[in-house]
């Protein structure tokens, strides 16, 4: 059989076909490339083909909520058999698309809204899940193995050539369009208007295939927003514990918060309680973070050297424009983010991570998995990992893996500090601290190869509670690890089940450390300790150029 | 350094606008005069039913005071409650008090407590107007969370002077209520700035509802509640006064009746930058704006 | 509701004679009344809770703070509507420090 007989550019002749046909179908309502909202219809029918692999740009933030809505409408006895590929199963169209027939299965990193709804689609056997990913993970399957074919994408706008504008909300766009762009496959983006010229070009015109103004914007939620007004005491004091027991301890300089209440009132003790330890310059400089509202203070009071996004925060924008030394910031005046390059800053970059959970075992296994809700991993995994491939060293990352190795016959190596931080009991007097996760039954439930775990237990170097902090690194036995988490799990079973005389011993070497080992003194653990202590203060503290989403104001 | 008068606690209110250390407490919580109710609901109670009243001095002079904890069951008002905040008007009339001050954050009824609650607070009413019509000034102060809503938004309006900050809110009915009863396009009561554009400070204070607007501190709420209690002058309700309110009422409705947004209202109260408001400084707010709002006679 | 009562001998810190409240009976919080009881030669606490069935949490709480403290002729009285031990705790020890504050 001679090589000459196979076919070498299949994929870009079935791409051609699929651009003729919509040409077609869409006559001269089609203007170059863009394509107007009323056909959106002809024009999907025209592009898909029964089992493509398809992307639909569902972010933590940005939806394309139009294309998304089209596709779940059309008629499965035209378009079945898709192989659905979201970073973020966000709208119920996004399982609609199963219910009715058009897709029949999916891989994806995270589903907030529909946990719920997915997890008994996966129980009634209405999906077949290839399998859970984290962002960067997924991102990087789009060229291995799950490149997808068709992409319907978001963006802020195009001018007529269909040249993209994303702006700051750029998030996983480039990602997903190179990917499709390259392999032969067809991207369909929807913009909120259609300029003349952009403000910049963020995915160039040679990558889309077609462009259409949706009739209403699309929808961005604000997920990184936290009021200072709802944040305890106790997350205060937590705060203090972080910053002084791990932020100075290591000199943390470059890092990563999990979203949460727990890292704002870090953010919100920065200027006055890390302030008056001498810190600022100290840790802190250089963040993988989305703009959240609650770090302003902290930018004000110079801690802050400079951000890289994930995505936007709705709200931010005149804020970000007005301080382009810290933020990354176009030509035009506007920020870009960018998962894929955040994550991987997350990943390599960053000396510490720092996140809340639901709950961990006995190992220190983290896990946000609970019964009847499949939510998935997002970007955490990548944060809150050892970067094994790693090479430059920093004082923080040394000291971690010094004392990780104290004692033993290795080569010396770093290690990235990976924060978990949790009350003991969470709503509702739930245990934060398990013998078994409840990731076990939900594997079993949803018939998943492996318990569902965020943070394995081997990456987690420190647990930090109201209790104090435990340093995992410094256990030198799975005996002594058990211990020093049960020695921080305060009254829940675990905590009481401890071996006290174990426990007193781990804090005498410093392997568990109380607020008061650390020098905190427990009663300046209040809310005056936060520089902002309201929506309003984070306003004033930005000059005004802080605009907070409506739900966010009582004023 | 300011305290927020929206964080603090009602006990932590009532000892920052009255004369440091010239409060003493009325029943106190050792005294244990609890809810009858709440037992039976096998629902908790609080040792002081959510209120704290007592005596003190402000600016020098003798008064009765009053706070209701926002926390307690959003303060609403049960039978004990209501009971502490009328024997204390009637106190503030034997003793010849020289004012009542009511730091009032509450949504109004304790429907828990049914009938016993409403008869409450109707009797809260006819005793604020009694010790008015008995030379006592009332003077109510707004700037909780949960706002002053419901029967005590009434009895608010019935004292000679509301001090407001603009995260307080004054009404009868709460925003989600409005909502259920006329649809989301009449009121979103998620939209918060809306919300506060309608029931918050600011508003009531161009609109005559309340007549002094401080920011969200204990310093500035004291420092207004001082000022109007040396200022206060013939208390009681007289035909005229009624009169001339009835009279604003009327001529707010016809004018400002079919408004759809108050920003609307500031506007044609002659208010330039309506939508510079909300973010404008108690005091920057006052200097520019006393001299169109409308002026509710108290 | 539940109710609690835990009874604590052979302390030794006294407290001032006037009581003292510190909390709020809101959601996840606590009001803790504290009151001298001379003669009574313990530490007794009551606790009323919304919340069924936490007698083993609570009671390890107790003993943790009547060791932090000692308190003799004390009577604590709790009404507690789901606050975590961390916020118990830390009410307790403010209720403490206002018996202790201005001078024992």
């Amino acid at each position: 059989m001679s090589g000459s007989e196979r076919v070498w550019n299949a994929r870009q002749k079935n791409r051609e076909q699929r651009l003729a046909r919509a040409a077609q179908a869409l006559d001269d309502k089609l203007q170059g490339k863009i394509a107007p909202a009323a056909q959106l219809a002809d024009l999907l029918y025209a592009v898909l083909e029964p089992g493509d692999r398809v992307c639909v740009e569902g972010n933590n933030q940005k939806q394309a909520d139009f294309l998304a809505k089209g596709l779940a409408s059309l008629d499965p006895a035209r378009v079945h058999g898709l192989h659905m590929l979201f970073s973020v199963l966000a709208l119920p169209e996004h399982l609609d698309v199963f219910e009715k027939g058009i897709a029949d299965r999916l891989d994806f990193s995270f589903s907030g809204p529909q946990a719920g709804r997915l997890a008994k689609l996966a129980a009634a056997g209405k999906l077949n899940i290839g399998a859970i990913h984290t962002y960067l993970e997924l991102f990087g399957r789009y060229f291995i193995d799950l490149t997808p074919r068709v992409a319907l994408v978001a963006a802020q706008a195009a001018d007529r050539h269909g040249n993209l504008y994303t702006g700051p909300n750029t998030e996983d766009t480039p990602a997903i369009a190179e990917a499709t762009a390259f392999s032969g496959g067809i991207v369909i983006a929807q913009v909120n208007e259609i300029v003349d010229v952009l403000p910049r070009v963020d995915i160039p015109a040679d990558w889309v295939g077609f462009a259409i103004q949706a009739p209403t914007p699309h929808y961005i939620e604000p997920l990184f927003t936290r009021d200072p007004a709802q944040i305890s005491e106790i997350q205060v004091l937590m705060a203090m514990m972080a910053i002084k027991g791990i932020y100075a301890e290591y000199g943390v300089q470059r890092l990563n918060h999990g979203i949460g209440f727990d890292t704002a009132a870090i953010e919100l003790i920065l200027p006055t309680y890390a302030e008056s330890l001498g810190l600022r310059g100290k840790i802190c400089k250089h963040w993988a973070l989305n703009p959240h509202p609650a770090l302003i203070p902290a930018i004000e009071a110079g801690f802050v050297e400079s951000i890289h996004s994930f995505g936007s925060e709705l709200g931010m924008e005149e804020y970000i424009r007005a301080r382009p030394d810290v933020f990354f910031i176009g030509p035009d005046g506007s920020m870009r983010s960018n998962r894929a390059f955040s994550q991987t800053a997350g990943h390599y970059g960053c000396d510490m991570f720092i996140g809340s959970t639901l709950q961990i075992d006995l190992q220190g296994n983290s896990s946000t998995a609970t019964l009847g809700r499949i939510a998935g991993f997002g970007g955490a995994p990548n944060m809150g990992a050892d970067a094994r491939g790693r090479r430059h060293a920093s004082e923080a990352w040394l000291k971690a893996g010094a004392q990780a190795r104290a004692g033993k016959n290795t080569i010396p190596r770093g290690q990235k500090l990976v924060v978990q931080t949790v009350e003991t009991f969470r709503e509702h007097m739930q245990p934060a601290f398990v013998d078994k996760l409840d990731a076990w039954q939900l594997a079993e439930q949803a018939r998943m190869p492996i318990p569902p775990v965020m943070i394995y237990g081997d990456d987690v170097t420190h647990i930090l509670t109201e209790e104090g902090i435990a340093n995992l690194l410094l256990c030198r036995t799975d005996e002594e690890r058990e211990q020093a988490i049960r020695g921080v799990a305060g009254y829940t079973a675990v905590g009481l089940g401890r071996d006290k005389r174990m426990v007193e011993n781990l804090r005498d070497r410093g392997v568990i450390r109380r607020a008061e080992d650390l020098g905190i003194d427990k009663r300046l653990a209040t809310r005056d300790l936060l520089a902002a202590k309201n929506m309003k203060d984070l306003v004033r503290a930005s000059g005004g150029l802080y605009n907070p989403p409506k739900r966010f104001r009582n004023w | 350094m300011s305290t927020s008068y929206l964080e603090a606690s009602a006990r932590e209110r009532i000892l920052a606008v009255l004369d440091a250390g010239s409060f003493s407490e009325l029943l106190p919580p050792a005294q244990r005069v609890v809810s009858p109710h709440l037992g039976q609901l096998d629902a908790p109670v609080s040792f002081d039913d959510g209120v704290i009243i007592g005596e003190g001095r402000l600016g020098g002079k003798a008064v009765m005071a009053a706070a209701q904890e926002g926390g307690f069951m959003g303060g609403a008002v049960g039978e004990v409650h209501g009971a502490k905040l009328v024997g204390l008007l009637q106190r503030a009339i034997r003793k010849q008090a020289a004012g009542v001050i009511l730091l009032l954050e509450t949504g109004g009824v304790r429907l828990h407590e049914a009938n016993a609650g409403l008869i409450a607070v109707s009797e809260v009413m006819r005793a604020v107007l009694e010790a008015r019509a008995a030379g006592i000034p009332v003077i109510v102060l707004v700037g909780g969370a949960n706002g002053c809503f419901g029967g005590m938004g009434i009895v608010a309006r019935c004292a000679n002077t509301v001090i407001m900050s603009e995260e307080g809110r004054l009404a009868m009915s709460g925003p989600e209520v409005i909502e259920t009863a006329n649809g989301v396009e009449e009121f979103d009561s998620r939209d918060r700035a809306l919300v506060w554009r309608t029931t918050g400070g600011k508003h009531r204070y161009l609109i005559g509802d309340c007549q002094t607007l401080v920011n969200d501190d204990t310093d500035a709420f004291r420092t207004a509640a001082i000022a109007a209690l040396a200022q206060s002058g013939p208390t009681a309700l007289s035909l005229a006064a009624l009169e001339a309110e009835q009279d604003m009422l009327r001529r707010r409705i016809a004018d400002f009746g079919q408004a759809d947004d108050p920003m609307e209202i500031w506007a044609a109260l002659g208010i330039v930058k309506p939508q510079a408001v909300p973010m404008l400084e108690a005091e920057t707010f006052t200097a520019m704006t006393e001299r169109h709002r409308i002026q509710g006679t108290a | 509701m539940e109710t609690l009562n835990y009874r604590f001998a052979n302390g030794s810190r006294r407290i001032k004679p006037a009581p003292e409240l510190v909390g709020v009976v809101s959601s996840g919080n606590l009001e803790v009344l504290i009151e001298d009881a001379p003669g009574s030669g313990a530490c007794a606490i009551e606790i009323k809770t919304a919340a069924r069935g936490f007698g083993a949490i609570w009671e390890a709480v107790m003993q943790d703070f009547f060791q932090r403290w000692q308190l003799a002729d004390t009577r604590i009285s709790i009404n507690d509507m789901g606050a975590t031990p961390a916020v118990v705790s830390l009410r307790l020890d403010q209720a403490v420090a206002a018996m202790t504050e201005g001078g024992q």
